[in-house]
């Protein structure tokens, strides 16, 4: 009797837990197909809102100003929430959480697309889109810009600290993957913590492509790393700004926006340190704007976006974050000097040799797997 | 009835151990008896109603939907189909680089369990030996870390060992090199040190300070010296204390994640750091969940192993 009555409590909290699972579920995973943006999605208009804008974004992103400024001229909330990492944000998505607006980058973008995650853009209702310089409006990730609208974008390189280094350096992934240059650096070096980025700055100083899909290259590209391993003291995504301007390491493997505010922010500034974008090239990145399928309040989205895409809020962004911006009317409002850097907009000539890291599908699963055997 | 009452009050006369007014004033009948336990457990189990619900909803659930997550495969863009279901996760933890991979961090766990134990046991026990009212004092000091959090704490040690740190800056004031302790090994133990020592001052001091000193005593009025004394009774006594102690430190130690992250630069692979990476970077969910079971399975039987080979000791 006893057993039974425990029994029969078991499998009721079971069927409970199972049946909130099974209608959140319901909610949450759009299944697999397509979406039609004008069946699920209310048609928006210019300028509508339909209430709060929950917000999901990269920490440090976005200039508080701005949001306000959006608050104040619309009379709504922004919720904003931050995540650091694509991966996390689509853990978090596809877990049934609810979002108005997320910051996915390039192929991330694809990934979600193909997931069904990501509801369309409404163009109708972002007349602000024509601001795009046409080079964003129709990217390989998101053929035709059908679900996603670029919102910034940037590189991956090296911040140097030149008291350590010298003034007179060659701008080349060397600085981090020829022993005999690492080996004098007091303080040693580090490098992301991240596969794709770390083993892509490898095989484009071994003269591969960073998306590759081959083992051998992808072996080459791991001997590389670990034949430095005694010099890279870190492998850190967090904190390279930091560790760099603390004059932790010498040099630090990062991303161009970060620096620029962290070095901006120290007494010697950039008569001390730097960043640069490697000869060899390496990542460029471009991070979009998406309405979720779960979007709650599509119209806000909508009308944030357009807000974003303005010329002025354009160069505002990028005067506050030092990304460069993919709106091409925002340009005679961003700080001269920004437009002027070479990196954080890098020369034609430097561009031809930068990549936008794609979805190597199951090759990924290599990817993580000789980052660690370099590791080891 | 009375016969039987007439027997008791006999034995009474020979033994005064027992009290018969006890036995005779509740009769109990077998049947009685039944129902008076079975009110009991069903006390008891409403009262571990709420328990049960929490175990099962958080604890056995999800282990539940690791263990199917497991089975499952990977689609190219990364997403879990539960569908084709295989043991092909399993079967790669036995590659060399899983292996590999393991080994380091038992080392690791292993290492940094043996000095938490060098260093707690005669922290706790010169704390079981003080007078009641220091005691409580040096527990709450061992115990103050908790009421702040352990991230911050890691990155407090962060600044404490930096190569401008504190441990640098006193090594440079004596005219010492700068010292470089952080993102090394070193740094690492210290941190996993630092953080799981309460976990194994607890247990041991709880051990030591109930054991029965006339025994010890006992020894030295055999001629032991304190050594043997310690060796033959003391140790023994207070196993049950570094066996728990020793689990709730090697357990969090195996899969550390975050110490190695922010005090060693994650310049080694470890379970904790490649597990974190299928979900995360491979986004290859069924991979990682054979591997937590994996480490979760061996935790298991290594813990039943050890709680069998210590009650042995015993």
């Amino acid at each position: 009797m006893q057993r039974l009555t425990r029994l029969v409590a078991l499998i009721a909290v079971i069927a409970m837990v199972l049946a909130a699972c099974g209608s959140d579920e319901g909610g949450g995973d759009p299944g697999t197909t397509v979406p039609d943006t004008s069946d699920e999605m209310v048609a928006c208009e210019a300028d509508e809102v339909d209430g709060d804008l929950n917000f999901y974004n990269w920490t440090e992103y976005i200039d508080p100003e701005l949001i306000a400024q959006f608050e104040a001229e619309y009379g709504v909330d922004v919720v904003e929430d931050f995540y650091d990492s694509n991966e996390a944000m689509l853990a978090k998505l596809q877990s049934g959480a609810v979002y108005d607006l997320i910051v996915p980058s390039d192929y991330m973008v694809a990934i979600m697309i193909e997931e069904g995650l990501l509801a369309g853009v409404q163009k109708d209702a972002v007349p602000n889109i024509s601001n795009l310089d046409p080079f964003f409006a129709d990217p390989a990730y998101d053929p035709g810009g059908v679900y996603s609208v670029a919102y910034q974008w940037g590189t991956t390189g090296l911040g140097i600290d030149m008291s350590v280094v010298g003034e007179d350096f060659e701008p080349s992934w060397a600085l981090v993957f020829d022993p005999d240059l690492v080996s004098q650096y007091a303080g040693g070096i580090s490098l992301l913590n991240d596969p794709r980025e770390t083993m892509g700055a490898a095989l484009k100083y071994l003269g591969y492509s960073l998306n590759s899909t081959s083992e051998e290259e992808l072996q080459e590209a791991a001997d590389l790393i670990a034949a430095v391993k005694e010099y890279i003291r870190a492998f850190d995504s967090d904190n390279f700004d930091e560790t760099l301007v603390t004059g932790e390491f010498a040099v630090t493997h990062g991303y161009s926006g970060g620096y620029f505010t962290a070095i901006d922010d120290t007494e010697e500034g950039w008569d001390r340190f730097t960043y640069v974008i490697p000869e060899e090239g390496g990542t460029v990145w471009i991070d979009n704007m998406a309405v979720p399928t779960t979007s709650e309040h599509p119209c806000t989205a909508h009308t944030f976006m357009n807000f974003l895409l303005d010329a002025e809020n354009g160069a505002a962004l990028t005067n506050w974050n030092f990304y460069a911006s993919p709106n091409a009317a925002a340009e005679e409002f961003i700080d001269p000097e920004i437009l002027e850097d070479g990196t954080i907009y890098p020369s034609d000539e430097l561009s031809e040799r930068l990549e936008i890291i794609t979805d190597t599908g199951d090759f990924e699963i290599n990817y993580t797997d000789y980052f660690a055997i370099a590791r080891s | 009835m009375a016969s039987e009452g007439g027997e008791r009050g006999e034995r009474l006369m020979t033994t005064t151990r027992r009290r018969p007014d006890l036995d005779e004033e509740t009769p109990v009948t077998p049947e009685l008896e039944k129902a008076a336990e079975k009110a009991e457990s069903r006390r008891g189990f409403l009262i571990s109603v709420p328990a049960y619900g929490y175990l099962v909803l958080f604890f056995a659930l999800p282990l539940v939907l690791v263990l199917v997550y497991s089975f499952a495969s990977r689609s190219s863009t990364g997403r879990t189909l539960l569908e084709d279901w295989n043991v092909e996760s399993y079967r790669r933890l036995f590659s060399d680089l899983v292996l590999e991979i393991s080994a380091r961090s038992f080392l690791l766990a292993l290492v940094t369990t043996l000095l938490c134990l060098v260093v707690s046991y005669p922290f706790a026990y010169y704390i079981a030996t003080r007078t009641p009212r220091i005691r409580n004092v040096l527990l709450v000091l061992v115990m103050i870390p908790f009421w702040s959090n352990f991230l911050v704490r890691t990155y407090a040690w962060r600044v404490i060992l930096g190569s401008d740190g504190f441990v640098s800056q006193i090594s440079q004031a004596f005219g010492g090199e700068e010292i470089r302790v952080l993102f090394t090994i070193w740094a690492v133990l210290i941190g996993l040190v630092y953080g799981y020592l309460p976990f194994m001052v607890l247990p041991l001091y709880a051990a030591i300070e109930r054991l029965d000193w006339s025994l010890v005593e006992a020894a030295r009025d055999l001629y032991a010296n304190g050594f043997t004394a310690f060796r033959k009774v003391t140790l023994p006594l207070s196993m049950p204390g570094v066996v728990a102690g020793s689990i709730l430190v090697f357990i969090p130690s195996l899969g550390a994640y975050v110490t190695p992250a922010i005090l060693g630069g994650a310049r080694e692979t470890l379970l904790g750091d490649y597990i974190v990476s299928q979900f995360l970077t491979a986004r290859n969910w069924p991979f990682g969940s054979a591997l937590s079971f994996a480490v979760m399975f061996v935790m298991l039987l290594a813990t039943i192993f050890y709680f069998r080979a210590g009650a042995k000791t015993l």
